[in-house]
C-alpha cells in the first residue's frame, strides 16, 4: 500500500482569511446588516405576539380557507392550537418570523439573479456551480462564517438560512423565464416591444406559477435550515429540539418535532395554494 | 399600383460565421454540404421579391424551404445576413433602436402559426398589447381593441382567456391583435395550419372578405398548394432557401419555370389534394350499440337520413343500420346488432379522393371516416365525393 505524499494546499486557510478579512474590514457594514435584519425579524415577532391568539387561529383558517378549502382551515388552526397547547407558542412565532424573513430576502436576491441568468447566459454558466456548491455544502458549514459576521442569534441564522434556501427560487426563475414560449416572446418583440416591456409585461407574468414553485421550495429549506441554525443560537422550535437531543428528552423531542412538522405542513399547502390560484387565473401554459 | 416592399438580394444563414457560407452558396453548393463545411445553415439564399401595395402575397413551400426564415427577416425578427428590404423606400435591414421599435409598432404586425397569444392576459389584454406599449391612453386603445374584436367576430369574449377559446377563435384574436395597430403591412406565418380543416376554410374566406374591406398589404406563408392559390393574388415558390417562381396562381399553373413546380402543379389533381377529412361532415347523428332500434329510427327521422352508423361506448366504429332494416326489426323483435350491417367501407382522414372514390362506386351506404383506433370522426356521402370535385377549381 502506498501512502498520499506529504503535499498540504491550504484551501482551508484561505477561506479562513477571507472570512477573518471581510470581519475586520467591512465590520460596519455588517453591523448595519445585523442591525436591519435583528429589527426586522423582533417587528414582526412582537407583531405575531401582539395578536391574540384566537385571532391568529382565526387567520389561519381563513388563510387555509381562502387557498384551499375549509378542511383545511380547520386543519391548520387546529395545528397550530396543538403547538401552543405544548408550550410552544413563542418559539412558533420566533419560528414563523425567522422564516418569513429569510424568505423575503431571498425573493429579493433570487428573482433578479434568476431573472439575469435567464437573460444573459454567460451569467448562468458562472452561476451553476455555486448554485450547485451552495446546494450541496453540508449546511452546518454555512454556520461557521455568519457567527463571525454576526456572533450569536437569530441574526446569523437566517443568513445561514438565505444561502442554503435561496437556489431553489434562483434556479426556477430562471428555468421559468427561459420556457416561457419562443413565439409569445416573439411575438411581443414583433410589436415593437422593449427589453424591460417584454420581461415585465410578457415573461415574468408568464413565469408566475414556476416561480411560485420555486418560493414553495425555497420556504420548505428555509424552515427546515431554521431547525439547524438553532446552533448558532436561533430561538424557536429548532432551539427546543435541540434541547431535547441535549437532554435525551423524548417527550419534549417529539412535541418540537411535530410541531415542526405541522408548520411545514401549512407552509407547504399555502406557498402551493398561492401557485395553483395563479395557475388558475392566469391559464396554464 | 405602387411596390409597397421591395426584397433585395436578401439572404439569412445561421450559425457562427454566417458570412463565410456565402460564397459557397454562389458556387451552387448544397445546403448539406454547407453545413458538412462550415457549420452554417442556409435560412435564406439571395431572395427577391416585389410586394405591391394592397396586394395579398403567399410564399409557399414545404417545410425546412425557408419560408418562415424570410418572412421573420421582413420585421427583423431574424436580421438578414445580407441584402436590403426596401419599405416606402426605406432599407429597414439598417433599423436599430428606436427606428426598429417605431417600424414595428407602426407599419407592420404579425400573426403566428401557434397564435403566440399572452395566456395571462385576456382576450382584450392580448389585443389592446400592441397600443399599450406604444403608450396610447387606457380607454382609446380598449375602444380600438373591442372595435378590432368586433371585426373579426369575437364580441362579447373580451373578458375570456385564451386557453377557454377553440383554435380558430384563438387565431381570430390573433388577427385581431395584429389589426388593431393598423399596420401597413400584416405578415402572417402559417396562420391557419394549427386549425382544423373545417375552420381552415372558414378563415381563409374570412380572412379574403376582411381584405376586401380592409386593403392591407397581406404576406402569407401556407405550406398549402391549395390554400396559397386559393387566396393569393401573387405566388412566390421557395425551395431549399431559394424563391423558385413568383406569379399569379394561373401563370404558375400555364409555365411553370421547373420540374420542381411541375411536380406541385401535377398535384393539383383534386382528387390526388382533396382528402377525407376534407370533404367529410361531423358525425352528428350517430347510434350507440346499447342504444337500440327504436333510437336508432328516432335518430334518422330526427336528422332525416335513411341510415345511421352504429358505435360503441367508445365510439368505435361497429356497423351501420338503414331505417328500412330498422323498422323490420323493430317489427321481428330483433336487437340492433343483428340488424346492421357490419361491412362498412372506412376511410382514414388522411385518405385522397381517388382511393375513396372506387369505395363511393361500391357501396350503397355512406363511407365512414375512422381514426387509427376505429373511431368515428365523420362521414362522407357519396354526393360529397363528386360535388368536391366539381365545386371548387384551384
Amino acid at each position: 500500500m502506498q501512502d498520499f505524499p506529504d503535499i498540504s494546499i491550504p484551501l482551508g486557510d484561505g477561506a479562513d482569511f477571507i472570512v477573518n478579512f471581510l470581519d475586520d474590514n467591512l465590520g460596519p457594514f455588517f453591523d448595519f446588516i445585523f442591525w436591519l435584519t435583528s429589527s426586522t425579524i423582533s417587528t414582526f415577532d412582537d407583531f405575531l405576539n401582539f395578536l391574540p391568539w384566537w385571532l391568529i387561529l382565526i387567520v389561519i383558517f381563513v388563510i387555509g380557507l381562502y387557498f384551499q378549502n375549509w378542511k383545511s382551515g380547520l386543519l391548520f388552526s387546529t395545528f397550530i392550537f396543538l403547538v401552543g397547547s405544548f408550550g410552544f407558542w413563542e418559539e412558533l412565532m420566533i419560528t414563523v418570523a425567522i422564516v418569513i424573513t429569510a424568505v423575503v430576502i431571498c425573493i429579493f436576491i433570487g428573482i433578479p439573479i434568476g431573472i439575469i441568468m435567464a437573460l444573459y447566459k454567460p451569467f448562468s454558466v458562472f452561476m451553476r456551480p455555486i448554485l450547485d456548491a451552495m446546494q450541496t455544502m453540508p449546511s452546518f458549514i454555512y454556520l461557521i462564517p455568519v457567527i463571525f459576521f454576526f456572533a450569536l442569534g437569530n441574526v446569523p441564522a437566517v443568513f445561514a438560512t438565505i444561502i442554503y434556501a435561496v437556489p431553489p427560487v434562483i434556479r426556477l426563475t430562471e428555468l421559468a423565464i427561459r420556457n416561457v414560449d419562443q413565439e409569445v416572446v416573439e411575438s411581443a418583440e414583433s410589436f415593437g416591444s422593449s427589453r424591460k416591456q417584454i420581461l415585465f409585461k410578457v415573461q415574468l407574468p408568464q413565469a408566475i406559477p414556476t416561480i411560485m414553485a420555486g418560493i414553495n421550495q425555497t420556504t420548505m429549506m428555509a424552515l427546515a435550515m431554521v431547525v439547524i441554525a438553532s446552533m448558532v443560537g436561533a430561538g424557536g422550535l429548532g432551539e427546543q429540539v435541540l434541547i431535547a437531543i441535549n437532554r435525551l428528552d423524548i417527550a419534549l423531542g417529539f412535541e418540537a418535532g411535530i410541531s415542526i412538522v405541522f408548520l411545514a405542513i401549512i407552509i407547504d399547502r399555502v406557498t402551493s395554494g398561492i401557485g395553483d390560484k395563479f395557475q388558475r387565473n392566469k391559464g396554464d401554459h | 399600383m405602387s411596390v409597397k416592399m421591395k426584397i433585395n438580394n436578401v439572404s439569412k444563414i445561421f450559425g457562427p460565421k454566417p458570412k463565410s457560407a456565402i460564397p459557397l452558396v454562389e458556387q451552387g453548393k448544397s445546403k448539406d454540404d454547407i453545413l458538412a463545411e462550415t457549420g452554417n445553415t442556409v435560412g435564406v439564399y439571395n431572395a427577391n421579391l416585389d410586394i405591391e401595395e394592397g396586394e395579398l402575397f403567399v410564399i409557399m413551400g414545404l417545410s425546412g424551404s425557408g419560408k418562415s426564415t424570410l418572412i421573420r427577416c421582413l420585421n427583423l425578427l431574424n436580421k438578414p445576413t445580407t441584402g436590403a428590404i426596401e419599405v416606402d423606400g426605406e432599407d429597414v435591414v439598417k433599423f436599430k433602436g428606436e427606428k426598429l421599435k417605431h417600424y414595428r409598432q407602426k407599419k407592420i404586425a404579425m400573426v403566428f402559426q401557434h397564435f403566440g397569444l399572452f395566456s395571462h392576459r385576456t382576450v382584450l389584454g392580448n389585443v389592446e398589447y400592441g397600443l399599450e406599449i406604444r403608450g396610447v391612453p387606457t380607454e382609446e386603445r380598449r375602444k380600438v381593441a373591442r372595435e378590432n374584436l368586433e371585426s373579426v367576430g369575437l364580441k362579447g369574449w373580451e373578458d375570456k382567456y385564451p386557453d377557454e377559446l377553440s383554435g380558430g377563435m384563438q387565431q381570430r384574436v390573433g388577427l385581431a391583435r395584429a389589426l388593431a395597430n393598423d399596420p401597413d403591412i400584416l405578415l402572417m406565418d402559417e396562420p391557419f395550419s394549427a386549425l382544423d380543416p373545417l375552420i381552415r376554410r372558414e378563415m381563409q374566406l374570412e380572412l379574403l372578405d376582411l381584405q376586401e374591406r380592409l386593403q392591407k398589404t397581406i404576406i402569407f406563408i401556407t405550406h398549402d398548394i391549395n390554400e396559397a392559390f386559393k387566396i393569393g393574388d401573387r405566388v412566390a415558390v421557395m425551395k431549399d432557401g431559394k424563391v423558385v417562381q413568383t406569379g399569379t396562381p394561373e401563370s404558375i399553373l400555364e409555365e411553370p419555370a421547373n420540374d420542381y413546380i411541375s411536380e406541385f402543379i401535377k398535384d393539383i389533381d383534386r382528387s390526388k389534394i382533396i382528402q377525407a377529412e376534407n370533404v367529410m361532415i361531423k358525425p352528428n347523428a350517430v347510434v350507440s350499440l346499447k342504444d337500440g332500434l327504436n333510437v336508432a329510427v328516432r335518430e334518422m327521422e330526427a336528422n332525416g337520413l335513411s341510415s345511421v352508423f352504429v358505435t360503441d361506448r367508445s365510439r368505435k366504429l361497429q356497423g351501420i343500420v338503414t331505417i328500412d332494416d330498422a323498422i323490420q326489426g323493430i317489427k321481428e323483435k330483433r336487437s340492433l346488432e343483428d340488424v346492421m350491417v357490419k361491412q362498412v367501407e372506412s376511410v382514414t382522414k388522411e385518405a385522397y379522393l381517388e382511393e375513396i372514390i372506387p369505395k363511393a362506386v361500391e357501396t350503397k351506404y355512406p363511407i365512414a371516416v375512422v381514426n387509427d383506433e376505429e373511431r368515428l370522426e365523420g362521414i362522407i356521402l357519396r354526393v360529397h365525393v363528386l360535388s368536391s370535385l366539381i365545386s371548387e377549381d384551384g
